[in-house]
């Protein structure tokens, strides 16, 4: 079956101005009628609850976190794209919108890019109203950094936190509004069901994490801003809370899941030191301006201190491999490298898992002092970390998951296929095609919570004839049925394991099998796989404490079991897609140079899952991507 | 990987609270095979995969993002938030700054106003009702002028961002012997008061949020200071001094916390 992403015809620029007058709206007088689940109180959640409320309707938001400004949205550091072009260096919302089409590597939908780009200026008004402290000028205008994949200076920040800078400003947005009593707010509360009923999304289960209670809860529609599915891999950037069960369970009711083989790996981190490491760090990728990659070129060195290897037995192995860009090779070529010279044994430090990053040379030609200048918070952060000095002795990187482009399908309304289920940021798949550009994060988040959804939920809700369904619903009780019994389950298999552990387990085989580099080898034995580590965590789990009581540990095992239904058809994708694009690579599709291999004849299209049950074979629903303004060209990076 | 090689032993003194309701008291284990590169939290991870093993409910605590910024983690190690480290929060801080063979004692924040749940485990919504009383300002998203309209000296914007670094994770109140949340308080105050566009509202923002800090049980501010050296953003205490000079010039002006509909007034 061919999905329709229900784009609006017409030229491209004009085509958000006509939809937004083809929309049916809802009365002012009316929309306290209506009512609105959000889940999730970050970035795209947040904005959403915040202006949803504004505009008169009646709110619920729930988190898990104990207070919504805790959204791992507060995380990101470098910026917030908008065309504002206010460095007068030619920036257009034509041009940021494509190089989002070109950095996703030609698979995200050209209509939804077009107006992400479209509302990115408004979005840093905004934010400036709401008191977010930009970074400024002496002259008092705001202050500008240029970012990867763009030649032109378009990143909004705010020192290095950004990230939570913005959040803070939705949060205040959102605080207004429970103060107002527009938004009632659920803090450390979890969705562990959505409630379909005749096809339509209309409520949420919920678990109180403080009391056990579950709960139902109906409206009129749902929204998803509950982020990405990183954590599928145990060791990521991403917050250790973070998971895929709102966005799965979602799946099971009918949502097709798009894109889950999109998965983004930075290379830039700090290296896995232990088995017993819970998470990992990023380092901002500016360091690879001024720092020089390499690893030993002998196996026997990998022990050595790194000032007693030779210059001549270094091997600078970017700088060797790709002459002209060097260290600064874009992210999927530097991070495959890496693991290349890592599974060659030459990898450094702890595990063998780490390469060096070296500032010798940038400190002899430039001083010490400018290198401080340039990169001292990092450094503190690396030295906080790893107890190393890096101006001293090279610090050591090595690649990790940190951002999912793939998430539930949405049409051009970011309503999913369940008519009443609307799905946000991270969370949806829509607009970072296979690769997301840096500071494009942010700016997805804030569109869709600010300026898109508002207006395109008023046009599903006017056309609802229905109110919300009574919570007495015989679907309602299903539902929570399913909940307890679920939790029941997962209490009394009494095993000998812990949640952490199924975790640990499952995370490793997706990195080493469906990580950077993939192919059909290890994909099938990860296929294998997971079913058996699904199969013994059921028999085999421990939960301990009670049910009606905060419990982490039965928080982490319901979410751990979702990973590992997920993790499966993360993988099939990873099989499906014979061909390498962005953050996928596929080792059977390269050039001889090592670069990707697209394959636009037979897979320009979002693959969308449609779940049919556990262990059994998902259907693909495929949505094909027409590029009707832009020439799909090669990414060359040459 | 194996740690051995450097391994390090504690004697951990953790807080053990079953919930609300139940008392706690601080309960010992002895924890072998730490290593130092591991994080504080990696530690108690470590120890409660051994509770587990044993059968035992492991302790309760809060955490998410372990890289200083989401302020959910909020421990009192060895009698100090956020522990002996200094501006950092505590799942930034590595086992690698303790002695081997060391006692390290963990409890949660103490403070009327963040009642315990469980374990080390505390309720902090009443920095989200201060919030939501006044650390907005009054704007619907939506016909905002553009950002750069009204420039804003780079001084005043550095000064802006220096309070809106708070992550809000009450280690400020933890330190202080009057459990007082002005730091908190004032850092969003000051954020919004010092920039233009919080400015219209100032007044009744200082009065709302004080009210409320008040009507939430937190203590008075007699200026010791011990906050500032526990924040792990470095928030300095003069944004208190600000605000309580934001709070005298509202109370002088007479603008009421909720401004009365008459005509002419005092």
């Amino acid at each position: 079956m061919s999905l329709d992403s229900k784009s609006p015809a017409g030229p491209i620029a004009q085509k958000w101005d006509k939809h937004r007058f083809d929309m049916k709206l809802v009365n002012p007088a009316n929309k306290r009628k209506y009512s609105v689940i959000v889940v999730g109180s970050g970035l795209a959640g947040g904005a959403a609850a915040a202006s949803l409320a504004e505009l008169g309707y009646n709110v619920s938001c729930f988190c898990f976190q104990d207070s919504p400004r805790r959204a791992h949205s507060i995380a990101a550091q470098g910026g917030i794209n908008a065309a504002k072009n206010y460095q007068n260096d030619g920036d257009s919302v034509y041009r940021l919108f494509y190089d989002t089409i070109k950095g996703g590597d030609f698979r995200a939908r050209e209509a939804n890019v077009y107006r992400l780009a479209q509302v990115s200026a408004e979005i840093i008004d905004q934010c400036v109203a709401q008191g977010v402290p930009f970074a400024r000028e002496y002259g008092g205008t705001l202050s500008n950094r240029s970012f990867g994949g763009a030649q032109v200076s378009r990143t909004f920040y705010a020192r290095g936190q950004t990230g939570q800078q913005l959040l803070l400003g939705a949060y205040s947005a959102l605080s207004r509004q429970i103060g107002l009593g527009k938004v009632k707010m659920y803090n450390r509360s979890e969705m562990l069901d959505l409630v379909v009923i005749d096809g339509q999304a209309k409520g949420i289960i919920v678990r109180d994490l403080v009391t056990g209670k579950i709960t139902r809860h109906s409206a009129d529609a749902v929204v998803l801003g509950t982020g990405g599915y990183s954590n599928v891999y145990y060791l990521s950037t991403n917050a250790q809370m973070c998971n895929v069960t709102a966005a799965w369970r979602a799946a099971r009711k009918g949502a097709y899941f798009a894109n889950p083989c999109f998965t983004q790996i930075h290379p830039t981190c700090i290296p896995v030191h232990g088995d017993h490491q819970s998470k990992l760090t990023l380092m901002s990728e500016s360091l690879r301006n001024d720092g020089r990659v390499w690893v030993p070129k002998k196996k026997e060195d990998c022990g050595k201190k790194p000032s007693e290897i030779a210059e001549a037995d270094r091997d600078y192995y970017l700088e060797r491999k790709y002459p002209s860009f060097g260290n600064l090779a874009p992210r999927d070529i530097s991070s495959r490298s890496a693991k290349e010279v890592c599974d060659e044994g030459r990898g450094v430090g702890p595990g063998g898992r780490g390469v060096y990053l070296d500032f010798a040379d940038s400190i002899k030609r430039l001083g010490l002092k400018a290198i401080q200048d340039r990169y001292g918070n990092l450094f503190q952060m690396y030295e906080k970390i790893t107890g190393e000095n890096a101006y001293e002795q090279p610090m050591r990187i090595y690649p990790a998951l940190h951002y999912t482009m793939g998430g539930l399908w949405v049409d051009y309304n970011l309503m999913s296929n369940l008519p009443g289920l609307f799905v946000i940021g991270e969370a949806n798949f829509s607009d970072h095609g296979a690769n997301r550009l840096g500071a494009s994060a942010l700016m997805q988040g804030l569109a869709d919570g600010y300026f898109v959804l508002p207006y395109t939920i008023g046009n599903y809700l006017a056309q609802q004839k229905e109110k919300a369904p009574s919570t007495d619903h015989p679907e309602f009780v299903k539902a929570e049925q399913e909940v307890h019994d679920r939790l029941n389950k997962l209490m009394s298999i009494k095993g000998k394991r812990s949640p952490n552990s199924f975790h640990h387990e499952l995370g490793h085989l997706m990195w080493e099998n469906v990580g950077m580099a993939r192919n059909e080898k290890g994909l099938k034995e990860a296929l294998a796989k997971i079913p058996q580590i699904r199969e013994e965590f059921w028999k085999n789990l421990n939960v301990l404490g009670d049910k009606e009581d905060l419990n982490n540990a039965l928080e982490r095992a319901g979410r751990v079991a979702d990973f590992l239904e997920f993790a499966e058809l993360l993988t099939l994708d990873a099989l499906e897609r014979k061909e390498s694009c962005g953050g996928h690579f596929r080792e059977e599709y390269q050039m001889p140079d090592g670069e990707a291999k697209r394959d636009d004849e037979n897979f320009a299209y979002v693959a969308a899952w449609e779940f049919k049950g556990v262990g059994q074979a998902p259907v693909l629903h495929k949505e094909p991507l027409n590029y009707e303004e832009v020439h799909m060209s090669t990414r060359s990076y040459k | 990987m194996s740690t051995t090689s450097n391994s390090m032993t504690f004697n951990i003194r953790i807080w053990r609270q079953k919930n609300a309701q139940t008392p706690g008291k601080l309960v010992e284990y002895k924890l072998d095979g730490i290593s130092p590169d591991m994080s504080f939290l990696e530690m108690l991870d470590q120890l409660n995969e051994r509770l587990y093993a044993k059968g035992e409910e492991p302790v309760a605590f809060d955490h998410d993002c372990r890289e200083g910024i989401c302020g959910m983690c909020s421990l009192n190690v060895n009698g100090i938030p956020h522990g002996p480290d200094s501006q950092v929060t505590i799942c930034q801080t590595h086992m690698r700054i303790f002695k081997d063979g060391q006692t390290i004692t963990i409890e949660p924040w103490r403070s009327t106003a963040f009642p315990v749940i469980k374990d080390c485990v505390v309720n902090r919504s009443a920095f989200d009702r201060i919030i939501q009383a006044g650390g907005f300002v009054s704007v619907n998203t939506g016909g905002t002028p553009d950002a750069n309209a009204l420039p804003i000296s780079k001084e005043i914007a550095d000064l802006a961002m220096d309070a809106a670094a708070c992550i809000g994770c009450g280690a400020c109140v933890a330190a202080c012997k009057n459990s007082s949340a002005l730091l908190f308080v004032s850092a969003k105050a000051s954020q919004l008061n010092l920039l233009p566009q919080g400015k219209a509202e100032k007044d009744r923002r200082v009065l709302k949020m004080v009210e409320t800090m008040d009507a939430e049980g937190f203590g008075a501010c007699t200026n010791t200071n011990s906050c500032e050296a526990v924040c792990p953003k470095g928030i300095p205490v003069t944004f208190i001094a600000q605000l309580n000079r934001d709070y005298a010039w509202a109370m002088l002006k007479g603008a009421a916390a909720e401004p009365k509909a008459t005509v002419g007034g005092a």
